[in-house]
């Protein structure tokens, strides 16, 4: 049988697939680099390799303010989607009737709804609140749209979960919040992890709704660079951006690894 | 009996008693699990987007004014124009590649499957910005691609690559390619390959194979994407506000001007409000085809 399939592809089949993935990965790696270029404008490096752009990133007070900035924004409102969301998704698997399966579906809307719909709204909305430019307004909107990728990689998990487990704990007289502390958690635990790390990413690369909503007080890595882009050509932004991929790159090896070792 | 009586039995602090109530009762706890993120939601979420649609209605006087640019407003035809024409072109060219990386990947070795679905990973979870900045970087007039090109003679004056759709379309495709792979990758690999195997065993050619047996087989992992792909690239901003330069305008950025630039909100709402009713209605439609749900992860 298999002798019919195990050959299917042929060799000029492979070699395109692997020349998108080239198309794909290589001009990521262009920012490396720049980087580290000897000149002051974005180019490759001619005479020699420099890391004066690192340098400049990291005592640069300006930069150093962003990425703090940056920093404490995601890790809050990733601590509020992540508790809010796992209860969510918790509570949705528990129920699992039609009203909170249309809870779930709800909760998955910031990802299909165009960013600059909502962009939109919150606007207006932090200009009546007056949470314009301010850390907690960030954080709200970063919460909110970060919800779906807990709410999504918890479920996933707690579908792998035997709910007999849940019940026997109930049954042998733990408390509802002894129940999820002890039983439910520890068994999801891969899910929670995998969405808070989702959900950093998100708030961490944010660009639009900061646009809108941020802009003096509070200017984001993302934004700093932005307006890096369509001001100056400073290759300092090329390595924001080789920091970046690598905080990224770090980030889903983590979640990669917590998968795997979930699965055994 | 001990299982339906537990939560009853906690409730009251007095095991072994059943109430009729008990079913409903930690239903109801459980829906206190959910309640923070709910209203949270609908605080900060639902009811701005609700504010948007309102106000398309009724800003700056109430009625369907803002809806008659759509009809006759060249500037926002242009846009509207721009943005289906780059979302046709970019959803086409990314179900391409991302059907040729998928058919690849499932018929790897588990080894190679896994670096090559990395190769697939990894750029989809690095941000817009970084990507479309490195895009910036190559495709520029002084660009790297240039300077390839002009030192090693193959042309005497730059090609412009960037700040028109040309940039646009190779910004979005690259975007969008690791959102188009993951549907029809999870559809594939559901697909049994003995079928595939049995057309060839009764006589069918390789490429007969796959026209009668693999591609219709593989279709609603295909249709899905496309309309996935799509909707992203509808009202998609980063990319191609980076390059498009402002000449190719799409939706997104057509709105963000109107807004912060020109203070025009009637328009900036009513253009956010036919691109979300797009959107949905996609979504609706996406929803009877294909299992939404199997997409993000759920069950």
């Amino acid at each position: 049988m298999d002798g019919f399939s195990s050959q299917p592809i042929s060799p000029a089949t492979r070699t395109t697939a692997w020349a998108i993935i080239a198309f794909l990965v290589l001009p990521i790696t262009i920012v490396f680099a720049v980087a580290v270029t000897d000149r002051d404008y974005l180019a490759m490096p001619v005479d020699e390799i420099s890391f004066q752009h690192y340098a400049n990133l990291f005592t640069s007070p300006e930069w150093l303010h962003s990425i703090w900035q940056s920093f404490v924004i995601a890790f809050v409102s990733t601590a509020i989607a992540g508790l809010l969301g796992t209860l969510c998704a918790i509570g949705c698997w528990r129920i699992s009737n039609r009203l909170s399966e249309l809870v779930r579906v709800f909760m998955l809307l910031p990802v299909m709804v165009p960013t600059i719909v909502y962009a939109l709204g919150i606007y207006q909305f932090f200009a009546e609140l007056r949470l314009l430019d301010t850390y907690l307004g960030l954080i709200i909107a970063h919460a909110v749209t970060g919800l779906p990728y807990v709410v999504i990689t918890v479920s996933t998990s707690l579908a792998g979960f035997d709910g007999k487990l849940e019940r026997a704990a109930l049954g042998l007289g733990a408390s509802m919040g002894q129940t999820l502390r002890l039983v439910i958690l520890p068994n999801i635990m891969p899910g929670v992890v995998s969405g808070l790390i989702f959900a950093f990413i998100h708030s961490w690369d944010e660009l639009v709704i900061t646009l809108f909503i941020a802009g003096r007080a509070v200017f984001t890595l993302p934004r700093r660079m932005w307006d890096g882009i369509n001001e100056a050509l400073d290759p300092t932004m090329a390595a924001v951006a080789a920091v970046l991929v690598v905080i990224t790159v770090a980030l889903l090896t983590l979640e990669l690894l917590l998968r795997g070792r979930a699965k055994k | 009996m001990a299982t339906t009586g537990t939560s009853a039995a906690h409730a009251q602090k007095s095991p072994g008693r059943l109430s009729v109530n008990s079913i409903m009762g930690s239903e109801g706890r459980y829906w206190l699990l959910i309640a923070p993120a709910v209203l949270l939601m609908l605080g900060f979420y639902f009811y701005p987007l609700a504010r948007v649609l309102w106000m398309s209605f009724t800003f700056p006087s109430p009625g369907l004014g803002n809806y008659e640019d759509l009809i006759d407003n060249a500037s926002v035809h242009r846009t509207l124009i721009t943005t289906a024409r780059i979302g046709v072109i970019t959803t086409g060219l990314t179900l391409l590649f991302a059907y040729l990386i998928s058919y690849v990947l499932v018929h790897a070795k588990p080894k190679v499957e896994r670096i090559m679905f990395l190769g697939v990973l990894i750029p989809l979870w690095i941000s817009a910005l970084v990507r479309g900045f490195s895009w910036f970087i190559l495709l520029r007039r002084e660009g790297t691609i240039n300077d390839v090109l002009i030192s090693t003679g193959i042309i005497d004056t730059p090609l412009d690559l960037i700040w028109n759709e040309l940039g646009v379309v190779i910004g979005m495709v690259h975007y969008m390619l690791p959102l188009g792979v993951l549907p029809i990758y999870a559809n594939m690999r559901n697909i049994d390959t003995r079928c595939v195997a049995a057309a060839r065993g009764l006589g069918a050619s390789r490429g007969v194979a796959f026209r009668k047996v693999f591609l219709p087989l593989s279709m609603p992992g295909v249709i899905g994407a496309g309309i996935l792909v799509f909707i992203y690239s509808l009202g998609f901003y980063v990319t191609p506000a980076l390059l498009g330069g402002g000449k190719t305008l799409m939706i997104a950025e057509y709105i963000q001007l109107q807004i912060m630039d020109l203070v025009n909100w009637g328009r900036g709402a009513m253009l956010a409000t036919t691109l979300l009713v797009t959107i949905l209605l996609l979504l609706g439609v996406m929803s009877r085809i294909i299992d939404l749900r199997g997409l993000f992860g759920g069950k």
